[in-house]
């Protein structure tokens, strides 16, 4: 008989998986994923993807990785370095071994170690003969060949087999962790509905790979990762682009407004779109466009007609918007444009991420064209700042733009999720009254009337040209221009006595701020727990109010005397902090296409202050 | 004094449709005059609430149209024009929404929403004003305007080929396509009033004179001694005649057209092909388009198509309600907690 294994209690692991693009690695990753938070760790991931669908099988460039970072305390990063890494084949150990912790776990599919495979992965030799995976623990396991052994059998074919091979790998570490494998089966049943087959299959497949730790010597020690403590309530794991989605959703109901979205499928934004048009009986309506331009024009057509409107992109279709969100400013309707942040310029790196729009958001417009910029720190946080977005563009009759990026829309974590009621409503009236209107009468805040298409009395025309103040009629005036564009930046401003103060997360004052913004807020986070951790003095500020800033910004950040801002770009925020409140401020920035490495931050920290603990 | 309780029916006239604001066309401009037509047949289409009607325009003298009417407008951006009516209609489809353009405005840099919203089938109506030429920039030439055309970027002439917006349409699949003229009211107000009465996207391309850049582009369809030899009007179920003594007609020879003089003998009225507007097949239309790329073949007007298919924002609206009614109405809290969800006590 087997011996027991011996179970190893952990608080943490980040795993990576690793095979070619068509290999189903997001798959695996999300599974594990989905199942770690049903037993209650807290969780982050980095789907790690090349742009192509299906790049040339066993190149290193074609390799699909998928990191996860889960524990019982508070995970706020994706994790930096993998504790484990499992891999399908020779290219996925040439693409992330240098990445893995030494001493870490590689689960390794041995089937894929051919002459053929181990060229395209350009190794002269085989790393697993040649030790130089010395420094690693290796778990060699014939993933392939033990995956068509369990389905010996069945109807299938042996391209629809080797297909089954990333259940094998996943239930081996569902054994491994001691996850159960009934959430995935029940989604495995869910989604192979149609093909009953594929359900057995892919069952046997999973729970082959399980059996395997309990049968085999291979592996000795189990490991166990106990639940987080997170505050009481329901929850589930969501991503980003899913929890933006849910956000406008929300806000629809809420405002009781209909919402439309215009949008032109850009990755990685497409998925906000994709789920919109999921939620057709909210009366959801959603258009794609022929062109991004398309998208945002026919946004501010509904938006003329009374919806809350919505559009959705990432960093190329936000240029080719510009014109159209000033039409929006100068027509002064209510519009949301989100921008997921990808690398760039150009066409740039469709599927990592970046922070770099950040100025094209608050700058890049023809004019002074003010438009307040938003940005969230999380994947659950798009939830929270799209209602945010909507009721902001509402209530001042203003385009939006809300920023978020690649590694928050397709990353995942826990979410509390919150009952409709507990979510903000904020009820848009609409002028009807006759008596007295004019198009661009102000109210206290300096927003103009909104008038749904179709209420007699108040047919009206308003366009890009430059309207006089109140009769919203033409006008050339030089006066009336100057008058327009400060009351234009005014109100925009004026939405800073709308939003929450910016809070200081540590000592209230000394020697080191760091100051983020949007996604970058976790590993920001975990960098200085970690310093804190070691007696270092440090605090953090993160934003999510770019334009406008919150009120006491600068009184926070003359607290310190050093600011650190951290940013996954050249210093886009930190021009604008030099110009809005003239303080000096220390950048630092990595432009790699994925999130901030929380040592390297940490690093940063510690060598500002200098060793002084 | 008793009180008047009686209602009245309120009948709007011309006037009613005018904003009031001072018309900044060029004098003797030809917009004047589709404005006039507008103002005109509005009254019988939209009945007495204007505030259902919507006018969407982009950038060029044709696009200030919507300033000029009593109804909800917006003057875009450059090329956008269709985009935008297209957000209003699908957000609103029981509003009657209209564009205004121009040559460079809806062929040029708004083409893309062009085809597309006649792809689509939106329910807008769109008035082309072509004047083959930039007028608003004083003077370039435009996708209209001829090969060869001397311009101020084109000075020892265009090379360039111009596009036939009729063809253009019928190509996009547009449901309703038609030509008027500025200098024949009646006749453009007839085609006003088809397509108002045109369910799905209805195009109608207006020659439009431009006095001051392009100064007589249509005077040969235009002027009385020349125009009955160079015009083939469009009618339902008629054969196609043109000519001063009515006595020249169209017929295909292969794919090719051909003219059958009918004041020849032997010649029969029977020879010439008879208009059917409501031809499923676009192959008649995009003949007809194609007459003027021959030399001695009149210009024709009138409506070259018009046929049955529902419309996008009908598409949209009906989907909605079928979810709706597979699915019930949304409830938010059910889409919130969707999916794997787990408690933590």
């Amino acid at each position: 008989m087997l011996k027991e294994k011996e179970v190893q209690n952990l608080i943490e692991v980040t795993v990576r998986f690793a095979g070619d693009s068509g290999d189903g690695m997001q798959l695996t990753g999300s599974q594990f994923s989905d199942t770690t938070a049903i037993v209650g760790n807290d969780l982050s991931t980095l789907p790690d993807y090349p742009a192509e669908i299906r790049a040339p099988l066993g190149t290193v460039y074609g390799v699909s990785g998928f990191q996860l970072h889960f524990g019982s305390t508070d995970i706020h990063t994706p994790g930096d370095r993998p504790d484990v890494l499992v891999a399908m084949n020779p290219a996925a150990i040439k693409k992330n071994i240098d990445e893995l912790k030494t001493g870490g776990i590689i689960i390794v599919n041995t089937d894929s170690f051919d002459k053929k495979n181990l060229q395209l992965a350009k190794y002269d030799n085989n790393p697993l003969e040649d030790g130089s995976l010395k420094g690693y623990q290796v778990f060699p396991v014939p993933i392939a060949s033990l995956t068509s052994k369990a389905l010996e059998g069945t109807s299938l074919t042996q391209k629809e087999i080797s297909r089954c091979k990333n259940f094998f790998a996943l239930g081996i570490m569902y054994w491994l962790y001691n996850r159960p494998v009934e959430p995935t089966i029940e989604w495995i049943k869910n989604k192979f509905k149609k093909a009953p087959e594929f359900i057995d299959a892919n069952q046997k497949a999973l729970q082959a790979g399980y059996n395997l730790g309990d049968i085999t010597e291979i592996f000795s020690t189990r490991y166990s990762v106990e639940p987080a403590k997170l505050p009481k309530g329901i929850y589930r794991s969501i991503s980003g682009n899913e929890a933006t989605a849910l956000g406008f959703l929300a806000a629809s109901v809420r405002s009781k407004l209909p919402l439309f979205l215009g949008s032109y499928p850009i990755t990685p934004a497409s998925e906000i779109l994709q789920y919109l048009s999921t939620y057709k009986n909210f009366g959801v309506k959603t258009f794609q466009a022929e062109d991004e331009i398309a998208g945002i024009t026919a946004a501010i057509g509904a938006a003329f007609a009374g919806h809350l409107a919505l559009t959705t992109t990432s960093g190329p279709g936000l240029a080719l918007k510009t014109e159209a969100i000033g039409l929006a400013i100068m027509t002064e309707l209510p519009l949301v444009i989100v921008d997921v942040q990808r690398g760039g310029p150009s066409t740039g790196l469709p599927t990592k991420t970046e922070q770099a729009d950040l100025l094209q958001a608050v700058y890049g417009r023809n004019g002074e064209a003010p438009v307040a910029v938003l940005a969230a720190q999380s994947p659950s946080d798009c939830f929270t700042m799209a209602i945010e977005a909507s009721r902001i563009a509402v209530k001042y009759m203003t385009p939006v733009i809300l920023l978020t990026d690649g590694y928050i829309a397709n990353g995942t974590e826990p979410w509390k999720v919150p009952k409709s009621s507990e979510l903000p409503s904020f009820e848009v009236k609409f002028r009807t009254e006759k008596e007295g209107f004019a198009p661009y009468l102000r109210d206290s805040n300096l927003s103009r009337p909104w008038v749904k298409l179709g209420t007699p009395g108040l047919e009206h025309r308003i366009g890009g040209l430059e309207k006089a103040n109140i009769s919203g009629n033409v006008s050339y005036d030089p006066d009336n221009h100057d008058r327009m564009v400060k009351l234009r930046e005014q109100k925009v401003k004026n939405i800073v006595n709308d939003i929450p103060d910016l809070t200081i997360d540590g000592d209230e004052s000394g020697e080191l701020l760091v100051l983020g913004w949007g996604g970058t807020y976790g590993a920001i986070t975990e960098a200085v727990i970690k310093a804190r951790q070691k007696g270092y003095k440090v605090s953090q500020s993160h934003l999510k109010y770019i334009f406008p800033f919150p009120k006491n910004t600068g009184v926070v950040l003359n607290k310190f005397k050093n600011i650190l801002i951290p940013e996954i770009n050249l210093g886009q925020l930190s021009k604008i902090i030099r110009s809005e409140f003239l303080l000096p401020v220390i950048q630092f920035n990595v432009v790699r296409g994925l999130p901030f490495r929380t040592s390297d931050i940490e690093d940063k920290i510690i060598e500002i202050l200098g060793g002084k603990e | 004094m008793a009180e008047n309780i009686e209602t009245k029916v309120i009948k709007l006239t011309a006037k009613d449709f005018s904003s009031g604001q001072d018309v900044r066309w060029c004098p003797g401009c030809g917009d004047y005059s589709i404005l006039a037509q507008v103002q005109r047949t509005f009254p019988e289409i939209i009945g007495d609430k204007k505030e259902n009607v919507v006018w969407i325009s982009g950038i060029g003298c044709s696009s200030r149209f919507p300033y000029y009417m009593e109804t909800y407008g917006m003057h875009s951006i450059h090329g956008r024009a269709p985009a935008i009516a297209t957000g209003v209609k699908i957000a609103r489809p029981d509003l009657s929404v209209w564009v205004a353009t121009g040559d460079g405005d809806l062929l040029s840099i708004g083409g893309n929403h062009f085809i597309h919203a006649c792809r689509k089938n939106i329910d807008l109506k769109v008035l082309l004003f072509n004047n083959r030429i930039y007028g608003l920039t004083k003077g370039q030439y435009s996708p209209t305007s001829e090969k060869g055309k001397v311009t101020k970027t084109t000075p020892f002439g265009s090379v360039d080929y111009p596009f036939n917006p009729v063809s253009l349409a019928i190509g996009s699949d547009a449901t309703f396509v038609a030509r008027a003229m500025d200098r024949d009211a009646k006749h453009m107000q007839e085609m006003i009033k088809r397509a108002a009465g045109h369910k799905g996207l209805a195009f109608i391309e207006i020659f439009q004179n431009c006095v001051i850049y392009n100064d007589g582009a249509f005077d040969l369809l235009t002027k009385k001694d020349t125009k009955d030899d160079n015009i083939l009007v469009l009618e339902q179920g008629k054969p196609m005649i043109f000519g001063k003594n009515k006595d020249k007609g169209i017929k295909m020879d292969g794919y090719k057209p051909a003219i059958v003089d009918l004041s020849h003998n032997g010649n029969s009225i029977n020879d010439v092909l008879v208009h059917d507007e409501f031809d499923e097949s676009p192959l008649r239309a995009t003949f007809l388009a194609h007459l003027t790329d021959y030399d001695g073949f009149p210009t024709p007007v009138g409506v070259f198509r018009q046929i049955k298919k529902d419309t996008y924002d009908h598409g949209i609206e009906e989907q909605i309600s079928g979810v709706v009614k597979m699915k019930g109405e949304g409830d938010l809290d059910k889409i919130l907690f969707n999916g794997n969800t787990w408690e933590v006590n």
